[in-house]
């Protein structure tokens, strides 16, 4: 192990805001991309559910 | 050599399941690889002699530059695909790959800069390599600005295909040309690798986490063509028979 | 006669261009007022000029070219005449090419005929003028020709100057940065003979992939 504290790891020799600032932002990032994703695919979903919860209904009740 | 049917995958009802099963597998490999990846890379490596800790960023930095490209390659790989065989397919994996592309591509010029910024004194250096990319985050934006603007998606799918070919035929182009006009000029010559003067533990965290990497983009692309797939193939029996769709 | 078509579809081509003098005059009249703006702009100090002059000259093409490309396939496009392109015997990627070379002879070679007149508000020399009109005179075919695959794929599409600019910035990076390129090798004394001779290289394949690329372009806005 490299570091004998945690505030030594965080102030990484003291280039803390250039690491942290990469490796903060591309973290960020990845995690929205993630998010994303499956926020966009349970729309999706839920759009497919509710044509499909409209088509199960008898035929006269559509109108 | 078992010859797999590809044709049959190449089906967007089969792609959906087989992706399905796939992706979670190589979540679970992004996680694990960027795990210990980042261990090694912030727990372990020693500090470099010149740059103090400020080279860690390079166990992200490089291993989105490199993806950055491989995506780009890839999604070249499925235009012609496309192209050729005029599977639906092709199109939404192109389309999946794109984000997350343009995402690394950004990424890459991001903790560049922030890389840059202490070691050579500057944000921006018209090197070779960041004009390049910079262009290439250019032509992701293209190949995103075009599909999205038609909107009749076999147009869309094709003309993207085009673009992210020809796209892909101008990259080298335009690195060598960059390189060339950067000679002249003599700017700054950086060597942004350490070559093999870095010590393993530096070169095994770089790798672990260029992997993780790969696994996250194999995950998240597969997920994210699950869901073009059911958007567009919406009105297909088989859509209607999911269980997920069941209301 | 492919020939026969071909020599139609040029004549005709710049027939209609003669007609519509304000839109080929656009394009041109915005290279001019760069050239022409700069120096006001960046001061009167002739070293710096010297300096800045083939970049300047150069994106200033540039722009004009991608003003010029978007009515490449426009008219064609509203009126049928491309579909009609399509579905005659002549193949598809010669007639194009006609297109594109009318195309050039309108949008690019005034450029290089104003080029070396625009080039001595930046006290270039002689020399410098020359390099400068050669690069372009090889260089704008090859903004024509591919800025002609960017056009086709935007034909008709919602955003489609500033989409047509995205996608074609790329492309016109290599022909910008050797270009200007030599220019700065003739001025610095190193000769420019081998930025020219990549320009070359890179107007012979453009010259003949270009059409090509364009024509199955044109068929995906065409279906």
């Amino acid at each position: 192990m490299r570091w004998e504290s945690w505030s030594q790891f965080w102030a990484m020799g003291g280039y803390a805001v250039y690491v942290w600032g990469s490796v903060g932002v591309t973290a960020l990032l990845m995690v929205l991309e993630v998010w994303q994703a499956r926020w966009a695919h349970r729309a999706v979903l839920n759009q497919l559910k509710a044509e499909q919860a409209v088509a199960q209904l008898p035929v006269d009740e559509w109108k | 050599m078992k010859s797999i049917n590809w044709f049959h995958y190449a089906a967007p009802q089969n792609f959906y399941g087989l992706a399905g099963r796939m992706w979670p597998g190589f979540a679970v490999l992004a996680t694990a690889f960027m795990l210990a990846g980042l261990w090694l890379g912030f727990a372990v490596a020693p500090s470099d002699f010149q740059q103090g800790e400020g080279y860690r960023i390079i166990f992200v930095h490089v291993p989105v530059s490199w993806m950055s490209m491989v995506v780009y390659l890839a999604m070249a790989f499925w235009s012609v695909l496309g192209l050729t065989f005029n599977t639906r397919l092709s199109g939404m994996m192109t389309r999946a790959l794109a984000p997350t592309g343009a995402l690394f591509a950004f990424l890459s010029l991001w903790t560049g800069a922030l890389w840059g910024k202490p070691m050579w004194g500057t944000w921006w250096v018209w090197d070779a390599r960041l004009t390049s990319e910079l262009i290439l985050f250019f032509l992701y934006l293209g190949y995103i600005a075009l599909t999205s603007a038609i909107d009749d998606t076999r147009r869309s799918d094709r003309a993207g295909a085009l673009i992210a070919i020809v796209g892909a035929i101008n990259v080298p182009i335009i690195y060598f040309s960059v390189k060339w006009w950067n000679t002249l000029h003599q700017g700054a010559s950086v060597s942004l690798t350490k070559g093999s003067s870095m010590a393993e533990v530096m070169l095994w965290g770089m790798l672990l986490m260029a992997l993780a990497f790969w696994f996250y983009t194999v995950a998240l692309v597969l997920y994210r063509v699950r869901t073009l797939i059911l958007q567009r193939e919406s009105h297909a029996t088989w859509v209607h028979q999911l269980d997920e769709v069941k209301p | 006669m492919s020939g026969g078509a071909f020599m139609a579809v040029l004549r005709r081509d710049l027939l209609l261009a003669m007609r519509r003098k304000s839109e080929v005059l656009t394009a041109v009249f915005f290279f001019v007022v760069v050239a022409a703006l700069f120096p006001l702009g960046i001061g009167p100090e002739l070293n710096t000029l010297r300096l800045v002059a083939p970049g300047v000259l150069w994106v200033g093409a540039l722009l004009s070219s991608m003003l010029a490309l978007q009515r490449l396939f426009e008219a064609d496009y509203r009126d049928g005449t491309l579909e009609q392109m399509a579905l005659s015997p002549t193949p598809m990627p010669l007639l194009i090419s006609a297109k594109l070379l009318a195309h050039w002879l309108v949008s690019g070679v005034p450029l290089v005929l104003l080029a070396p007149v625009l080039g001595l508000q930046f006290d270039l020399s002689a020399d410098a003028l020359m390099t400068l009109t050669l690069g372009l005179l090889l260089g704008t075919p090859v903004l024509s020709l591919v800025g002609g695959i960017g056009a086709a794929l935007t034909l008709g599409v919602r955003g489609g100057g500033v989409l047509l600019s995205l996608l074609v910035l790329p492309l016109f990076i290599p022909v910008l940065v050797f270009g200007a390129g030599a220019v700065e090798a003739q001025a610095s004394g190193l000769g420019a003979e081998a930025h020219l001779s990549i320009l070359m290289a890179m107007l012979l394949p453009a010259a003949f992939f270009s059409p090509l690329a364009c024509a199955a372009a044109l068929r995906i806005a065409l279906e």
